[in-house]
């Protein structure tokens, strides 16, 4: 045990003589872990709001029996079904706005409530008592409350006036949720007597048929083993992984730099140890116990680091998870003891992967062998060859999996296997490039630079590996992320073609508003629509109803029509399908769709496919009048106004007064653009800012992976000085070399990156959201990045060849003296 | 002296699985949780005069009320089995009867059957209001769920019968009918039954006497069964001390006829408090006194980890009685919310039979 | 605490008859894919508790490769090692490296001190990991060495003949019964050789402990008590 400890003292002496090497080291750790586990806390915050919202839902992960002609039905089912033995218990929900704050109320019945949709305890109802008794208790998340700007016991109204229950905060509720008791729901809602669904216990014994007890009026939904809310974001989830992944592995290529420095420099250290008397196994041991003390230290920064970034981008998530899928997360963050336990497990298991092959030339070590630090690098060279080979292989491969995949994994596996099949293939190309030149000199120096330049290239290439992987993937990421920016503007400008948009309250107040609006003469047209959900081969999708306008013809973004794509859908047998759901049910142009309506089952033509970007559900257009005629039942209360851009204000604000309608009435096309962007410009925050990291991150890989470089090439340098070449001479060839060998990897990165966005926009993204962006290229970008690529070698090169310009002239002899 | 430590105790379960969802916790951590807005309820006097089919059904101004039913059987081939239906309401709330959602009173039913090598349970809750569940007096009708214990048209509100009774679950179901030729019986002093010193009282009958035929069936397996069974109604509003850990409580049916109604109060002060009533054969109830009786356990069972004495030797020396009681299955263990153990015991000595034994607060 | 000094006198002066190192026909052959060297052929020699013997020869004769069989860093094709009373040639890598850490000094031509380490922990972190480490006999060793004023520095910034010193001083901090070194002088000029060997033989007379020293310098040799010569593999 002591002699363990006196040996760790020996070997940690090393780190506390290069602070430097201790320093990139710990860059390494931290960064890999930091970026990794921010990732998974910003997944994992989201994950367990799910979870909230799944445990009030009581959603789809309970089976439910739901109103088959209308949203709600009467309480009385539910005691029919009680009395026939089914376990059911009644659940009825609704809209309410608390300080023009929209929530969602839900009423339940806490005795009935099955176990495995949330138990009353982790509801929170733990004193049923006074739940269910006058006043009762409207249970809401803490940041609900907070938004309320309530204290438990606080007893608000809501906007129509109904009296809320004093509030109690519980933390398993979904922020934006309201639970009360049913009975209390039901009055505050207004639907006394009624029922919005019924959740589904386990069974008793032989049930009755459902339609023996409650006729045609229930409908039953089996339960899911995932929420919709997990499918639908997954894939957003698997982008944030990926890019966590990524950076871990660009950290580990810096931790894999430096302990490959530490060890190099140690290696004579490690043969005294064994010369006075340490045994192989002894060393190796505390060598390891060296690693994990450093990669457990190096961890728990990176955690706390992790944590620092997951809660700075935790409102750009939770933002673009509300605004895309209407999921809400909750802006705190709390993170459990195993989220702890696997950042350490990563950091130490990385370490040790990445310290693998210098933990194996330490066991290997004689110690007699006279010091050849190179030796590695020569074997090395011998790999070249084969990662050539496995290079191909993996583009092969890549080719192979992108004609043959179709789902989202193997889409992700197709960008998995182009990066590493790059990054493979990247010294290998450089040592062709270099080996071209070295052919072409004559001049002895010239000559030099690139032979040594090829000498370089095995410690190098790790970093510049790394360096390539991170510009790529920027790249990939920044032209789809302007992309999308660029076609999104000229979409929004499509969809949202009306300059005012009105919902009114009834039919009958939509007719007052329609006249009041002709009277208008600035308005110059009024037009009817309509939406209505309904579901086509299982698929949420929403029917727009559209009049038949000039304003849509023009405007509304087609990706491709058949000739007479509006008259077909004036004549109510076209259709316009978005374009996710026609990937999905993979209809073309000039298929028939079948819809089913209330209104009966009708057979359509898919007259045009148009962009419906950031929409999870499917969705339709037909003519305003086809519509009607199609859902007869539904009030006709929306309308679109064309109006002048400088009359838009006045009119909102005499509509307002005149008719009492709020933002979620009444709404101009401007404020509904800028809130669509700002969703998803927040939603791109994300990505940017996990690529800058990466960048940066593989920016001071190249940094360690020179430093690394720069002392073991001393002897390479030295007999150059005593042949004449000055130090600045040197520390320019020096800077030449490297400047030339990372400019050329980022020239490679370019085009790997245009792959790259290709393979996001055309491949990942269709497969994730169901719709593809056109495909742009923007040099300005790409000459940014080009820059920034150079700016941080540069930067990289810095201290090394500072370092060796003010290197004393004793310390070149010295390595005379040395290598004797 | 009658069974108004059994009310309490059964209250409490009542209360305590509703109030507490299935948190262990000292009987008298919940007592004092419960004992404060008592209140407010209606109170037990003595002197009622006791109306049927009216009192048949529930009470809603008293905090705690019960139908329970126990029946000891056997099937064709002369295998025991024993039958529980337990119907529990309460209060949570004194004041005027809200309706619908609002009302105040939450029910809790139980049901359970066991052989000599099985023992099977289930339970089900629901609030008032709604008609989930509740009782009707006439023509009466006590229901929660699918589980329904029913008067036929023809029903004699004294004899209490003939009634249907049926309880389902996924593992066992049954259906009974049950017919009783002598009227129901008053506990106590004419229905109105005493506590010992704490002042605890309840309204109590019981209707001993029924007949029992009808179908069992455990895990799929159907059996024709016949036999005798026996109900009690209570109702009360007071709680329990908080010194009263739990009962051990007997329903016997002798073979002349006679039945016996015996209980052992255990106390944290004090001896054990044992009272109970004499059911003659012509159905004339007399109270014992406590002296001239004696419960002993004689052997004892590990059930869902904890001990309980479930062989019983009972004394009751004015009546010339020694007998020993011997369960049909010792693993009777009711595994609800509130847990405790019920099931059907035999008993030989100086007098034969079959009954039901009761252990709370082990 | 027992007078360690006055021991170590007695010890000296009973000097046990066995010898401190005892090798008996020793070899050694280096396979390479075209032939095989010979390099030791039967080498046979003692030295006993208090001795110095240099180990003479040319260039490759086997004088490095006969150290490192000693010390156990190699292994031998034949014949017997012992120090002491164990044999060498039988044991484990492990046991082998415990006889190194506690019964031999070892001093190379390199010096190999630990750069990272001051002058104070190199010369005390044998000892150390053996846990063998006397504070009185490490200040005792450090006057002796004339290190006093050089405790804290590092290696790189210690003259060659100052880190030879500290080698030595680090080789018998644990009082090993047996110093081994391999040309120690051979980066040194010839008056710091002078200066560095006599040290040497000062603190092994004071430990009395068995000293071989291979050399090709015969001016140094004449300063040890013996002189054994190694040619083509033999003991001439």
């Amino acid at each position: 045990m002591k002699q363990g400890y006196w040996i760790l003292a020996v070997l940690l002496s090393h780190w506390r003589r290069h602070p430097l090497q201790l320093t990139t080291l710990m860059v390494g750790l931290i960064s890999a872990t930091a970026l990794w586990s921010g990732v998974e806390a910003l997944n994992e915050q989201a994950r367990a709001s799910y979870d909230r919202a799944a445990a009030v839902f009581g959603g789809s992960r309970t089976a439910m029996l739901v109103g088959q002609r209308s949203s709600t039905f009467s309480q009385q089912l539910f005691v029919d079904l009680r009395r026939a033995g089914w376990q059911v218990s009644p659940v009825v929900e609704g809209r309410v706005r608390v300080q023009g704050r929209p929530l969602r109320l839900l009423g339940i019945e806490p005795v009935t409530f099955p176990a495995q949709a949330g138990s009353i305890p982790a509801i929170g109802a733990s004193d049923l008592k006074s739940f269910i008794t006058p006043p009762g208790e409207a249970l809401v998340a803490p940041e609900t409350l907070i938004a309320l700007a309530g204290t438990e016991g606080a007893v608000l109204r809501t906007d129509d006036g109904a009296t809320l229950p004093p509030l109690k905060a519980r933390p398993q509720l979904a922020p934006g949720v309201v639970v009360v008791d049913i009975g209390l729901a039901q009055s505050i809602l207004h639907l006394q007597g009624r029922l919005s669904r019924l959740l589904v216990g386990d069974t008793r014994g032989q049930l009755p048929p459902l339609e023996t007890v409650a006729g045609d009026m229930l409908r039953h939904v089996a339960a899911d083993a995932e929420t919709d809310l997990e499918r639908l974001t997954d894939s957003f989830h698997l982008n944030l992984s990926a890019f966590g992944l990524l950076s871990f592995l660009v950290g580990l290529f810096i931790v894999y730099s430096a302990v490959g420095l530490a060890f190099e420099q140690r290696m004579p250290m490690f043969r005294t140890l064994r010369a006075c008397g340490v045994s192989s196994r002894k060393l190796n041991g505390v060598l390891l116990i060296e690693l994990l003390v450093l990669a457990t230290a190096g961890g728990l920064i990176g955690l706390v680091c992790g944590y620092l970034i997951a809660a700075a981008l935790l409102p750009n998530v939770a933002v673009s998870l509300q605004g895309l899928y209407g999921a809400r997360v909750s802006g705190a963050l709390a993170l459990r003891p195993e989220w702890w336990i696997a950042g350490l497990a990563m950091s130490a298991g990385g370490t040790l992967a990445a310290s693998a092959t210098s933990l194996l030339k330490v066991i290997r070590l004689p110690v007699l062998a006279a010091a050849q630090p190179y030796a590695w690098q020569q074997s090395q060279r011998r790999w070249l060859g084969w990662q050539g080979v496995t290079a191909a292989a993996m583009l092969v491969a890549a080719i192979i999996v992108l004609i043959v995949g179709a789902s989202l994994i193997s889409g992700f596996a197709l960008l998995a296997l182009l990066l590493l099949g790059a990054a493979l293939a990247l010294p290998v190309l450089l040592a062709f490039v270099l080996r071209i030149g070295e052919r072409n000199s004559r001049q002895p120096l010239v000559l030099w630079f690139w032979a040594d330049s090829r000498q370089q290239l095995p410690g190098l290439s790790l970093a510049l590996m790394a360096l390539l992987l991170a510009l790529a993937v920027n790249v990939g990421v920044g032209t789809m992320v302007e992309s999308f920016n660029k076609t999104f503007t000229a979409w929004l400008d499509g969809r949202l073609a009306a300059d005012v948009y009105v919902n009114a309250v009834s039919d009958a107040q939509a007719r007052d508003i329609e006249a009041s609006l002709r009277a208008r003469p600035e308005v110059t047209a009024v037009l009817r629509s309509g939406r209505a959900e309904i579901e086509i081969g299982g698929w949420p999708v929403e029917v727009l109803g559209l009049a038949d306008h000039a304003t849509y013809r023009d405007r509304w973004p087609l990706l491709e029509s058949l000739p007479n794509a509006w008259a077909d859908v004036r004549s109510g047998g076209g259709v316009l399908v978005s374009e996710q759901l026609a990937r999905r049910l993979k209809r073309r142009l000039g298929d028939r769709l079948d819809v089913s309506t209330p209104a009966g089952d009708r057979s359509l033509r898919i007259a045009a496919i148009y962009a419906d970007y950031g929409n999870p559900k499917g969705q339709i257009a037909v003519n305003i009048d086809a519509f009607t005629v199609r859902f007869p039942d539904l009030p006709r209360t929306r309308f679109g106004l064309r109006v002048p851009p400088g009359k838009i204000g006045p009119l909102i604000d005499d509509m307002r007064e005149a008719f009492h309608l709020d933002e979620s009435r009444l709404s101009d096309q401007s404020t509904l653009k800028m809130e669509s962007k700002a969703i998803f410009n927040r939603t791109f925050a994300v990505t940017a800012a996990l690529n800058t990291f990466t960048l940066g991150v593989a920016g001071v890989a190249l940094l360690t992976s020179l430093l690394t470089l720069s002392h073991s090439r001393l002897p390479q340098l030295a007999p150059l000085w005593a042949l004449g070449v000055t130090r600045r001479q040197l520390a320019g060839i020096e800077f030449l070399k490297t400047t030339f060998i990372a400019f050329i990897t980022a020239m490679l990165a370019l085009p790997l990156g245009l792959l790259v966005a290709w393979c996001l926009i055309a491949v990942v993204n269709v497969r994730a959201f169901g719709w593809r962006l056109p495909f742009h290229v923007f040099p300005l970008h790409l000459a940014e990045l080009l820059g920034v690529a150079m700016l941080a070698s540069l930067l990289a090169m810095l201290i090394p060849l500072v370092r060796l310009m003010r290197m004393p002239p004793a310390a070149l002899i010295r390595i005379f003296a040395n290598e004797r | 002296m009658s069974a108004s430590p059994k009310i309490s105790r059964r209250a409490f379960a009542a209360g305590f699985a509703f109030l507490g969802f299935g948190r262990r916790a000292s009987l008298a951590q919940n007592f004092a949780g419960l004992g404060g807005d008592a209140s407010g309820f209606a109170s037990v006097m003595p002197g009622k005069s006791f109306e049927f089919p009216r009192d048949h059904g529930p009470h809603p101004d008293y905090r705690i009320e019960w139908w329970y039913l126990t029946a000891n059987l056997k099937d064709s081939a002369g295998e025991r089995l024993g039958v529980q239906w337990t119907l529990f309401r309460q209060a949570i709330q004194p004041g005027p009867q809200r309706g619908g959602w609002a009302s105040q009173q939450v029910w809790m039913g139980h049901a359970a059957v066991t052989r000599a090598d099985t023992h099977r349970h289930s339970e089900t809750f629901a609030r008032g209001g709604v008609g989930q569940s509740g009782v009707d007096a006439y023509p009466f009708h006590a229901w929660i769920d699918s589980w329904q214990m029913r008067g036929h048209d023809r029903m004699s509100a004294m004899n209490v019968a003939p009634l249907e009774v049926n309880a389902s679950s996924a593992e066992f179901s049954y259906m009974l009918r049950l017919q009783a030729d002598k009227a129901l019986v008053l506990q106590g002093d004419a229905g109105y039954s005493v506590k010992s010193e704490r002042g605890q009282t309840s309204y109590y009958y019981s209707q001993p006497h029924f007949t029992a035929s009808g179908t069992v069936t455990i895990d799929g397996k159907p059996a024709d069964v016949t036999g005798l069974a026996w109900m009690d109604r209570e109702w009360s509003s007071q709680p329990l001390a908080s010194d009263q850990t739990g009962w051990d409580w007997f329903s016997l049916h002798l073979e002349t006829g006679e039945k016996l109604m015996l209980y052992r109060l255990r106390q944290t002060r004090g001896e054990p408090y044992l009272t109970g009533n004499w059911i003659g054969s012509d159905g004339r109830p007399v109270a014992l006194s406590p002296k001239t009786a004696d419960m002993i356990p004689t052997s004892t069972t590990e059930v869902a980890g904890r001990r309980l004495p479930t062989g019983w030797r009972i004394i009751i020396r004015d009546r010339g009685m020694i007998i020993d009681t011997v369960p049909l299955n010792p693993a009777s263990w009711m595994g609800t919310r509130f847990s405790y153990w019920e099931g059907p015991v035999s008993f030989a000595g100086t007098h034969r039979g079959v009954g039901y034994l009761e252990m709370t607060g082990y | 605490m027992v007078d360690m000094s006055s021991g170590m006198d007695e010890a000296a002066m009973h000097i046990p008859q066995a010898p401190m190192l005892a090798i008996q026909n020793l070899t050694k052959t280096y396979r390479s894919m075209q032939e095989q060297i010979a390099v030791l052929r039967g080498v046979s020699v003692q030295v006993g508790a208090g001795e110095s013997v240099a180990l003479t020869g040319e260039s490759g004769s086997g004088k490095s490769t006969l150290l490192h069989l000693i010390a156990g860093l190699d292994e031998a094709d034949g014949g017997s090692i012992r120090i002491v009373d164990t044999e060498v040639t039988a044991l484990a890598d492990r046991d082998r490296a415990a006889i190194r850490r506690d019964r031999i000094g070892l001093v190379f031509q390199q010096f190999n001190l630990i750069p990272s380490l001051t002058v104070a922990d190199n010369l005390a972190f044998q000892s150390r990991i053996a846990a063998r480490h006397d504070s009185h006999w490490q200040s005792e060793l450090v006057d002796r060495l004339g290190l006093g004023d050089l405790l804290k520095r590092y290696p790189e910034q210690l003259s060659g003949g100052q880190q030879q010193r500290v080698a030595i001083g680090r080789a018998l901090a644990v009082r090993p019964p047996l110093l081994l070194a391999d040309e120690p002088t051979g980066n040194l000029d010839e008056a710091t050789a002078d200066d560095v060997t006599d040290i040497a033989l000062d603190l092994v007379k004071r430990t009395g402990c068995a000293f071989l020293m291979a050399t090709h310098s015969t001016r140094l040799a004449a300063k040890l008590d013996r002189k054994v010569r190694l040619s083509a593999g033999l003991i001439s």
